[in-house]
């Protein structure tokens, strides 16, 4: 049941230091992924998905349900690289992989994946590259991307915005778009809700009319230019493209001293 | 029994489920004694770990079953990736809950679960065997996961008593339950058989995940889940781990590994694996 409760806002402003760098803003940028989800499971991979779905978590998305990485539930917010732990993390409930596909399966999750292709429909691959008989690059495997995209909300992270990685034709759908989701029948669109893109470079959506990737927001210092000659297919794009919004000083300082102190997410983003 | 006696029931063509998820709680001294052995052209049922990666090296495996292939900490593992990159091996690919619904449709003796999962997908347009069933009271089509009946399942958990009935301690019980269920012959290995009053002694009656009814034999395999994690009794041996993974940079790697680690049985094994953790401790004093 939900918490939610005014005034989330501190007091605590402290001398916000140097200003937000790319990877900062791509954690904005994904924590605004799950902006409006409510009391649903998150599940962001990769380590900028993390750091922003706990910054939402910990701000304007109080209700978010988030796991240890493990078997658990686990309340409050701690850093990325460390176990939740008491006092500040007691465990929720127990989510062992067996109750993941029973919630999944309800449609109470946003998945955040990242996928090595993904087209202008928002199929996405995780699978494999070249062809399935004999490919040239074995990944993962689909794992639960083709359940996911069919249940709940998803959404996909990608660090290094290229035209290998936004590409006209994905070799393999492991995650649904909305084109193949259309021609498997209504049985697969029913419950669908593809939602952001988040790159290091932009924030996309979904044009409602044509289903096809629209650029959401430019991040900052990134022109229109750049994107569309970084990107194998032709993005919707409005008349007037915002700027990803940057991070509070609230949030740049949990960002940097609460939940990544380490830095890891210079890993994924050089700053 | 041991493991090598519960193998010597298996037989070539088979189709084997394996326990666990990724690298964790793997029955690794079960697929070890398969390697020993002269059994081929397995069909391997598996959320895919080094259990994949150590058949496929040894090309025992003939058509793998799978959802992914993770060692979790490394995310690729590079022996299923040569097999399947040098087209070593048949796949069937499924969405990871859609290998639950068939396991668990085998277990209930139905020939079929209906899902959402893999419509639209690549698990449609790569399992020309897949079919659809439309919803006889609605008339949404779905997809008809068929059941993964196996001829033997192997688990690896933490305590069992004499009789089968077996104890996960760690956070997560897995599949290992429904794949015994959904097999014709399941054997379970364990850190430590126990009396069945010991299983409730420490930890609640819902860690005892799997019943005597589904368990054809039970062997006592201490460490038996290396390199894999085993938690609360060890967790993942991340260096040897990385040493199985670099040991698939080339056929002479491989043998060496093989050599060094696969000769010798379990006990060698075990033995071989101690003394490497001696010498690498004696490596890194100043």
């Amino acid at each position: 049941m939900s918490q939610r409760a005014g005034g989330t806002a501190s007091a605590a402003d402290k001398a916000a230091g140097r200003p937000a760098d790319r990877a900062e803003i791509c954690v904005i940028a994904c924590a605004e992924a799950f902006r409006g989800d409510g009391e649903i499971l998150a599940s962001p991979f990769g380590t900028i998905p993390l750091i922003g779905a706990r910054l939402a978590r910990h701000t304007f998305e109080p209700d978010l349900l988030l796991t240890d990485g493990e078997a658990h539930v686990v309340a409050g917010t701690w850093a990325v690289g460390s176990p939740p732990g008491p006092p500040g993390n007691p465990v929720e409930s127990w989510l062992p992989y067996r109750l993941v596909f029973d919630l999944l399966w309800t449609g109470k999750r946003h998945v955040m994946m990242a996928p090595v292709q993904v087209d202008a429909y928002g199929n996405a691959n995780i699978s494999a590259i070249g062809s399935h008989a004999r490919p040239r690059a074995q990944l993962l495997g689909a794992r639960g991307a083709p359940g996911n995209a069919v249940n709940h909300p998803t959404s996909y992270w990608v660090s290094r915005h290229s035209p290998r990685v936004f590409t006209s034709r994905v070799d393999l759908v492991a995650g649904v778009g909305w084109d193949s989701a259309v021609r498997a029948g209504p049985g697969a669109t029913r419950y669908m809700a593809l939602r952001r893109v988040v790159s290091n470079l932009a924030s996309l959506d979904y044009d409602p009319a044509s289903r096809r990737m629209r650029l959401a927001s430019v991040h900052p210092g990134v022109s229109v230019d750049e994107i569309t000659s970084a990107t194998g297919f032709d993005l919707v794009i409005g008349a007037d493209v915002p700027v990803t919004r940057g991070p509070t000083r609230e949030e740049l300082r949990l960002i940097r001293e609460v939940i990544d102190p380490r830095g890891t997410r210079y890993q994924e983003v050089p700053a | 029994m041991t493991g090598d006696e519960a193998v010597s029931r298996l037989r070539s063509g088979m189709t084997i489920g394996v326990g666990g998820w990724g690298s964790r709680r793997k029955p690794m001294s079960l697929i070890r004694a398969i390697l020993r052995s002269d059994l081929a052209a397995l069909t391997v049922v598996s959320y895919g770990g080094p259990d994949v990666g150590l058949l496929c090296a040894a090309g025992k495996v003939k058509k793998l079953v799978f959802g992914f292939v993770s060692l979790d900490s490394i995310p690729l593992d590079p022996h299923f990736r040569a097999a399947r990159q040098q087209g070593r091996i048949e796949v069937a690919e499924y969405d990871e809950g859609m290998l639950r619904l068939g396991l668990q449709a085998a277990a209930s003796r139905l020939p079929f679960l209906p899902t959402r999962a893999g419509l639209g997908s690549l698990v449609a347009s790569t399992n020309p065997g897949l079919r659809t069933v439309t919803d006889p009271y609605g008339g949404e089509e779905l997809i008809a996961m068929p059941a993964l009946r196996l001829d033997a399942a192997l688990v690896h958990m933490n305590r069992a008593d004499e009789r089968g009935n077996a104890q996960f301690l760690g956070p997560d019980p897995y599949f290992d339950d429904v794949f015994c269920a959904a097999a014709d012959a399941a054997y379970v290995s364990c850190e430590r058989i126990v009396t069945t009053a010991e299983l409730t002694a420490a930890a609640p009656a819902s860690t005892i995940a799997i019943s005597r009814v589904h368990v054809s034999g039970v062997i006592e395999a201490p460490n038996g889940a290396h390199f894999t994690s085993c938690a609360p009794d060890y967790g993942r041996d991340e260096a040897f781990q990385r040493r199985y993974a670099q040991a698939a940079a080339g056929p002479g790697q491989w043998e060496s590994f093989g050599q060094r680690f696969l000769r010798g049985g379990e006990a060698g094994y075990q033995e071989a694996v101690a003394a490497d953790r001696v010498a690498a401790r004696a490596e890194s004093l100043p």
